[in-house]
């Protein structure tokens, strides 16, 4: 490779390769440190950046960060690549692609036609040369509207996953914690729970109680397990009433083969979603979730900066069309992301990267209790998630999740970002909401007074 | 049967939401009431302590010696440290957790020497306050399982700033056909002191996740130690049986009967419809 290089006055900043480049261009982060990748300093790191903005989009289809030949993650972007769709933005720079998204000429019509002929690469490109209202500029004009049992995605509408865990999957406990979450009007993007222990007993008997009481309390959203997608197949296979496939997902082979799987088994997990048929308005049935971190946490990065690699994990979510996908951004520790400041920059880059790829783009805003982050960290990044339209956050209660120990948004949350921005749930469920009183009515968004007449009983017989 | 109120309560401008009786069934911070949508003071202000708390579980200490003498009734004990040399290392640089410290590496090759079905490591991971409260229970519980079914085991090994992987290394140093890593698990707000296992069959330098089999949140308000001794041993027989752990050994273990009373069934479904 002939190398990249930025020549200012009689200094001269040389970038060995194309990963390289976009490595040390990157906005600082604990991560790349770690993997020794970054730039030395923020004048390399900025020349990095007056270099990569110079770069050709096509040189993303020559130049490939981890090896087309041993990795088949980067075989189904090369060989998925819309060379049609492309042509919009060919003639690009990155720097000009950069104006081009910012500019009017990139409505929202103009973009959703441009998703098939962007590569993760291209995108992660730009995004490290956008500041934050850049990333949120952009991303807010991006729409991707996906179903199962409701619409996630529409305009002005932001669904949050009730995650209701519990330390040892207690079924009373989970159902305490559903309680609370539907009654403070979460839970449209999915009822979805990180069960303790991976067991497929376990398993199936959280997915009957979910579907009981989804049936019971007729309410238009789905839940899922997030266990390992073999799990979830193997449940399938004894009868089990999966409505969403989850799985975890990375960004190179290597790291998805950490995680236990490769695309052929999510492609069998996929199919095993869809022959179910349970989908009413459509039939998403995949739910994914990403971070960045999570392949140099396996070793399995190739020397590729970890944003980079979280853009790639959205490629491989493409083909299975999901329902949700979610970047766990601040869930690994500081050793990735380091504190508040790198967390929300994290998020924003997720988001805009993930929607620019077409994908149905939430967050779980959330720290650790080793990192250098609080609640008021979280404000910032969920107020202007909110700003770029997310698709869905997470609910939880009083922000503690008692299972997997790390703070995400509350239910109480998700009623802030809906007041101070407008935003309604999921139609179906809003119309159930109302239904159920438990919003009342009138624009703005409001708890009514009392408890539904169908909870009622539940609750009293405790 | 209690008698509750079902309109949300008003306490001055912030609302009582009226099942706060549901606590009974778990320790997530649910019916904490509002003011408008947000939280009411109180609780807001309680949720700053906890992680206040929380961060300090972070940067406790492991007492070594300490640890060392009460796990000395269960046999020969040998003490390790991983390449991070504080606390600061080990939170920045999670690869020198994982590995030996050359005169660890060395002291194990020549003090202990396999084979051995089974080798208990015992490390501080990011809560030392773990390893202090839950390891002598459930060791009381785990070796008794573990003698019965006849396993040769290794000495335990207790390992100072460690990670899960440091594992790998020790069971291969030493021979061992099984880990089980007992680390102490990232604390969370409300349990600041929750026990994580690994099992690793054919450990070695290199592993990743998906080699391992996970049972988290063993402590006293959390998994039981007689219930992770229970799935543990399981575990291991089966990964004895067929020469694997990871995601392709299932965890078809038969899920304990739950006692009476608190937690056994699931009150939105087994109420009668209004």
């Amino acid at each position: 490779m002939a190398g990249y290089a930025y020549v200012s006055g009689h200094e001269r900043y040389v970038f060995r390769d194309l990963k390289d480049l976009m490595a040390k261009a990157t906005p600082l982060r604990s991560g790349d440190l770690l993997a020794g990748v970054a730039a030395g300093d923020d004048t390399e790191r900025a020349a990095a950046q007056l270099a990569l903005a110079d770069v050709p989009l096509g040189v993303f289809l020559q130049e490939m960060v981890v090896p087309y030949e041993t990795d088949e993650v980067t075989r189904l972007i090369i060989d998925s690549h819309d060379a049609d769709a492309f042509k919009a933005v060919s003639h690009l720079t990155v720097g000009g692609f950069r104006d081009w998204l910012l500019s009017d000429h990139a409505t929202t019509e103009a973009l959703a036609k441009l998703v098939s002929g962007l590569t993760p690469e291209m995108v992660a490109a730009v995004s490290k040369i956008m500041r934050v209202q850049d990333l949120v500029m952009v991303a807010k004009k991006c729409r991707v509207v996906t179903k199962f049992r409701n619409t996630i995605g529409l305009e002005s509408r932001m669904a949050t996953r009730l995650q209701p865990n519990h330390p040892t999957d207690d079924a009373a406990g989970i159902a305490a914690s559903i309680v609370d979450g539907l009654l403070y009007g979460n839970g449209d993007a999915v009822i979805g729970i990180n069960p303790a222990t991976d067991s497929i007993g376990q398993v199936t008997s959280l997915v009957q109680m979910l579907d009981g009481i989804i049936s019971r309390y007729e309410i238009p959203t789905q839940s899922c397990i997030l266990t390992h997608v073999t799990t979830t197949i193997e449940a399938i296979n004894r009868g089990a009433p999966v409505d969403l496939v989850f799985q975890s997902i990375a960004g190179t082979e290597a790291a998805n083969k950490s995680f236990g799987i490769d695309l052929k088994i999510l492609k069998e997990g996929y199919e095993a979603g869809l022959s179910l048929k349970r989908g009413t308005v459509g039939d998403n049935v995949m739910y994914f979730e990403t971070g960045q971190g999570s392949a140099l946490s396996a070793n399995a990065h190739h020397g590729v900066d970890q944003q980079t690699i979280e853009a790639r994990a959205y490629a491989v979510a493409r083909p299975f069309k999901p329902l949700l996908i979610n970047t766990v951004v601040g869930f690994i520790g500081p050793e990735y992301l380091y504190d508040g400041r790198q967390i929300v920059r994290a998020g924003l880059e997720d988001h805009f990267c993930g929607k620019l790829l077409g994908l149905p783009m939430g967050c779980d805003i959330c720290y650790t209790n080793h990192a250098e982050a609080d609640q008021n960290d979280m404000d910032v990044l969920l107020t202007m998630l909110g700003v770029a339209g997310i698709n869905f956050i997470m609910g939880i209660p009083g922000s503690d999740d008692v299972m997997l120990n790390y703070q995400t948004t509350s239910f109480h949350d998700a009623l802030y970002v809906r007041r101070v921005l407008g935003l309604k749930p999921a139609p179906e469920f809003e119309a159930w909401l109302k239904a159920q009183e438990i919003f009342a009515a009138g624009e703005q968004v409001s708890l009514g007074p009392d408890v539904p007449r169908a909870f009622r009983r539940a609750i009293a017989a405790e | 049967m209690a008698d509750h109120d079902m309109s949300d309560k008003p306490r001055g401008v912030t609302i009582a939401n009226p099942w706060t009786h549901l606590r009974k069934h778990t320790p997530a911070r649910i019916a904490l009431g509002r003011t408008g949508v947000s939280l009411p003071t109180t609780e807001h202000l309680a949720f700053q302590l906890a992680h206040a708390r929380a961060r300090s579980a972070v940067h406790h200490a492991m007492d070594m010696s300490k640890l060392v003498q009460d796990l000395a009734r269960f046999g020969p004990v040998v003490e390790v440290q991983s390449a991070a040399t504080d606390r600061p290392a080990y939170l920045q640089r999670p690869d020198l957790g994982r590995k030996l410290s050359a005169e660890s590496a060395a002291k194990l090759a020549a003090e202990v020497t396999g084979p051995f079905d089974v080798a208990f490591v015992i490390a501080d991971g990011l809560s030392a306050f773990a390893i202090e409260k839950n390891i002598v229970p459930f060791l009381e519980a785990m070796l008794a399982v573990s003698d019965k079914a006849g396993w040769s085991r290794a000495p335990l090994i207790v390992a100072g700033q460690g990670r899960v992987a440091l594992g790998d290394e020790i069971g291969a140093i030493i021979g061992a056909r099984m880990v089980v890593m007992l680390i102490g698990e990232r604390p969370g707000l409300s349990s600041p002191d929750s026990l994580g296992i690994y099992l690793t069959y054919g450990p070695r330098v290199g592993l990743t996740d998906e080699a391992r089999n996970c049972i988290s949140n063993v402590r006293s308000e959390g998994l039981s130690y007689a219930e992770a001794a229970y799935k543990l041993h399981y575990l291991a027989s089966e990964a004895l049986k067929r020469s694997l752990s990871g995601v392709n050994l299932k965890d078809d273990a038969e899920v304990l009967p739950k006692p009476d009373g608190v937690g056994a069934g699931n009150f939105l479904l087994d109420a009668p419809k209004s």
